[in-house]
């Protein structure tokens, strides 16, 4: 800026695109996802210049809004994504339902015809803010370029505070191009959203004279744990009390697996001994989770013997799948530490012995042989990176095995499309967390089906050098529905075989190294070769065709139907000898 | 409004008028009609129109459901960012008014008839025509279902009807 010796000069107007970059600016946000297109050519001409904020080119909008969402999810901070009007807006439909359901905070920019044209199928129109409505926390159609700036700071707010969500600003062609004096304002008032972050206290006592008499605690802890950064204080809690600690799918890292306390997952495909110890539990202290139907299935029978307290920040989330005796409307972090000071140790000796048995009696397992296990794979990324890397998986049977045999130890460390099960999630969602953390290494598994849901963005990937390793465990299926058709479908295996290119090719063609494993034998090579290469990595490890995922509770019943994995050798591959086959167990804590 | 799918009346489930002010924001009736139907909650009707502040709407909506279903609802209604502040009504004492305007096909020997229904339900007479007269009711639900059953043996040719609106009420008794 010019120094004035005269009086300063009235600021310059600004037209929106400027604004809008200017209060990105204001927001910090130094990388944007996204696409252009002729609604937007304004804005991405106000961003040319500007050196704050990173722009990455993705190759499809879908993977703009996913890289926002792994750049949220890794970071903590807001993920931005920016899209033309029409098709650009309309193909973040699924990113942005996403992060929805899995309550991550990003704010998407999509360009809209200008004012005058909106409702008159102009070219590239599409009601974005009428289509998305259902799957925003909240969403907002600029139409006068004075609002713009404090429309901005608004979404920023309302996207990460109390229970956090997308938000989607829709931007008409016209209002950018509208002039007005820039001021960015320095704080939101929004009389009509006032997010709960402290506990009540009567509420709180309630819960310590609970915690006080139970004899076989458990803390249930989900996502909304990790979200509000409160892993240091579940922690502190869990080594006072001396409670042990089941996560869900996305409070993984919230908790140390590594930890004596830790019972692994929970849920379908959780592990024996979390589902027995929730059963089996007194109380159940739901610390950040939603009792979503693939933790309880059906409802009346979960945690049937447990008073139950449940810390939220949501009020919509309480009471609403399972009725609590004690719920706590407030941010996890919060609420812990008010809860702290007043909490003291358990005896839960004879409790934490009774899980100890069940994990000797019923640790997860799997057979190894000579043909690779996706199981195996995993086991061996955990053992190589013990924790220290960010693991982003996609949908299917390689996420669940992803979430059981790789054992956690941060928060923030484990990415996965848990709510809306989005396949396609993994690889523009790591190459978003890549760019948002340098501590770890991220490492990107999908599915041979998922992984060509957004396989474009390997160009992207290549094009920025981002740092992942990218694996496929390739099995020739749509394995998590072929072991569905098996089980429950008498083994009709309807559209569920897929061909899929040379992945080792394909990675050449874009200019990343590729290797390959068919072996088992070859499995801890490959992947400590991978972590020899600086840029973007992919390997393929072509794993056995028909393998299942156990334990699992079938979807809508109790812990009492858990079908754990079969004792027979039911499988024998290519003339894989029984004998080569061996047992493998993995506990978790 | 009403919804396709109506779910019966029984014990647990109970008619209930929710009374909810809201930022007066472009799209708020959608938003708020979006989300009943995104959770397939029933909504026998819904109406909106400003209030004293202009910058904020006041909704009234009848809806059916269980205790747990209305304690959603209302979770949910207070979950919108625009939604200022929900009450529900039904458990205190509330003023509740519809109006429904009713189009009658006459002949000239049941005229009289119409004027005789009118004048007991303190209804008004705002149009007529050699063929037609027109009946403007206000009341509460029932008091219109009533005077509509009234008129219907005579040949009703069309009705348009507002949804709810309704008010605490401040002082206890009918005025
Ligand atoms: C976008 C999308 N379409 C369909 C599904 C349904 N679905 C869930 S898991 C799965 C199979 C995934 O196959 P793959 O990616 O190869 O992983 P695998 O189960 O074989 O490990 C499918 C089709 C989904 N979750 N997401
Ligand atoms: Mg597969």
């Amino acid at each position: 800026m010019t120094q004035h010796t005269s009086p300063p000069s009235p600021q310059r107007q600004m037209t929106g695109a400027e604004i809008f970059v200017r209060s990105l600016i204001e927001e910090k946000v130094d990388i944007v996802f996204g696409y252009p297109g002729g609604a937007v050519i304004g804005i991405y001409d106000a961003l040319h210049d500007i050196s704050d904020i990173k722009h990455i080119l993705t190759r499809h909008e879908q993977g703009a809004v996913h890289a926002a969402e792994g750049y949220a999810k890794a970071s903590g901070k807001p993920g931005v994504a920016l899209v033309t009007s029409g098709p650009g807006a309309t193909n973040t439909v699924t990113g942005i339902a996403d992060a929805y359901m899995d309550s991550i905070p990003i704010v998407v920019f999509t360009g809209q015809v200008a004012l005058k044209l909106i409702g008159n199928d102009a070219f590239q129109e599409a009601d974005i803010v009428g289509i998305t409505r259902p799957i925003t926390k909240h969403n907002y159609l600029v139409r006068d370029v004075n609002e713009l700036a404090a429309t901005i700071k608004e979404a920023f707010y309302v996207a990460t505070t109390g229970r956090p969500g997308p938000v989607l600003v829709d931007l008409p062609k016209d209002v950018m191009a509208m002039k007005t004096m820039f001021s960015y304002p320095k704080n939101v008032k929004m009389r009509s959203y006032v997010p709960h972050i402290e506990g009540h206290q009567k509420q709180l006592d309630k819960a310590i004279a609970l915690i006080a008499k139970a004899k076989r605690p458990v803390l249930y802890v989900g996502g909304g744990t990790i979200l509000s950064n409160a892993s240091e204080e579940l922690t502190k809690f869990a080594h006072k009390t001396k409670i042990p600690v089941t996560t869900t799918l996305h409070g993984l890292g919230a908790f140390p697996e590594t930890d004596e306390l830790s019972l692994g997952m929970l849920g379908m495909h959780g592990t024996w001994y979390s589902n027995s110890a929730v059963n089996y539990s007194d109380l159940l202290i739901s610390v950040g989770a939603r009792f979503d139907d693939r933790v309880t299935g059906k409802t009346d029978a979960f945690a049937p013997e447990a008073k139950k307290i449940h810390i939220d920040v949501d009020p919509s989330n309480i009471s609403k799948n399972v009725k609590v005796d004690v719920p706590i409307v407030g941010d996890v972090k919060k609420v812990l530490q008010q809860l702290l000071p007043s909490v003291t140790a358990l005896d839960t000796k004879d409790w934490i012995q009774t899980i100890k048995n069940w994990k000797e009696e019923h640790p997860l397992r799997y057979r190894n042989g000579k043909y690779i296990r996706m199981q195996h794979v995993i086991q061996k990324i955990s053992e190589i990176t013990k924790g220290k890397a960010i693991i982003v998986s996609d949908v299917g049977q390689h996420q669940m095995w992803t979430a059981q045999f790789y054992k956690y130890v941060y928060p923030r460390t484990h990415l996965t499309s848990g709510g809306l099960g989005t396949m396609g999630f993994s690889l523009p969602a790591s190459m978003g967390a890549a760019f948002a953390r340098k501590d770890f290494p991220v490492i990107s598994i999908s599915g041979d089906g998922g992984f060509q849901m957004n396989i474009q963005e390997l160009a992207t990937i290549r094009e920025h050098s981002v740092p992942i390793k990218i694996i496929i465990l390739n099995n020739g299926y749509l394995g998590m529905v072929r072991q569905w058709q098996e089980l429950f479908w008498r083994k009709r295996y309807s559209q569920v075989e897929m061909f899929g290119p040379d992945y080792v090719k394909l990675a050449e063609a874009y200019g990343i190294p590729g290797f390959r494993a068919t072996l088992t034998d070859e499995v801890e090579d490959v992947i400590n070769k991978m972590f020899t290469i600086d840029g973007p990595v992919l390997a393929e490890f072509k794993v056995v065709k028909e393998d299942n995922v156990y334990p699992m509770i079938p979807a809508g019943q109790t812990y009492h139907e858990i079908i754990d994995m079969p004792e027979e050798k039911t499988v024998s591959i290519n003339g894989e000898k029984e004998s080569d086959i061996e047992m493998v167990t993995i506990t978790k804590g | 409004m009403s919804n396709s799918t109506e779910i019966p009346a029984n014990e647990t489930t109970h008619k209930h008028t929710i009374s909810v002010l809201l930022e007066n924001k472009f799209g708020a009736l959608n938003r708020v009609a979006g989300m009943f139907s995104a959770k397939g909650y029933n909504l026998e009707s819904i109406t909106v129109g400003p209030t004293e502040d202009i910058s904020v709407s006041r909704m009234t909506i009848v809806t059916r459901g269980d205790d747990a279903i209305i304690e959603q609802i209302i979770k949910q209604l207070n979950k919108l960012i625009d939604t200022l502040k929900v009450v529900d009504l039904t458990y205190d004492s509330f003023m509740e008014r519809e109006l429904a305007l009713i189009k009658i096909g006459t002949t000239p020997d049941n005229r009289s008839e119409i004027m005789q229904i009118v004048e007991i339900f303190q209804a008004k007479i705002i149009d007529i025509s050699h063929k037609t007269v027109t009946v403007e009711s206000t009341g509460s639900g029932q008091k219109v279902d009533a005077i509509i059953k009234m008129l219907k043996p005579f040949h009703i040719k069309e009705i348009a009807r507002t949804g709810r609106v309704a008010l605490k009420r401040e002082f206890v008794g009918e005025v």
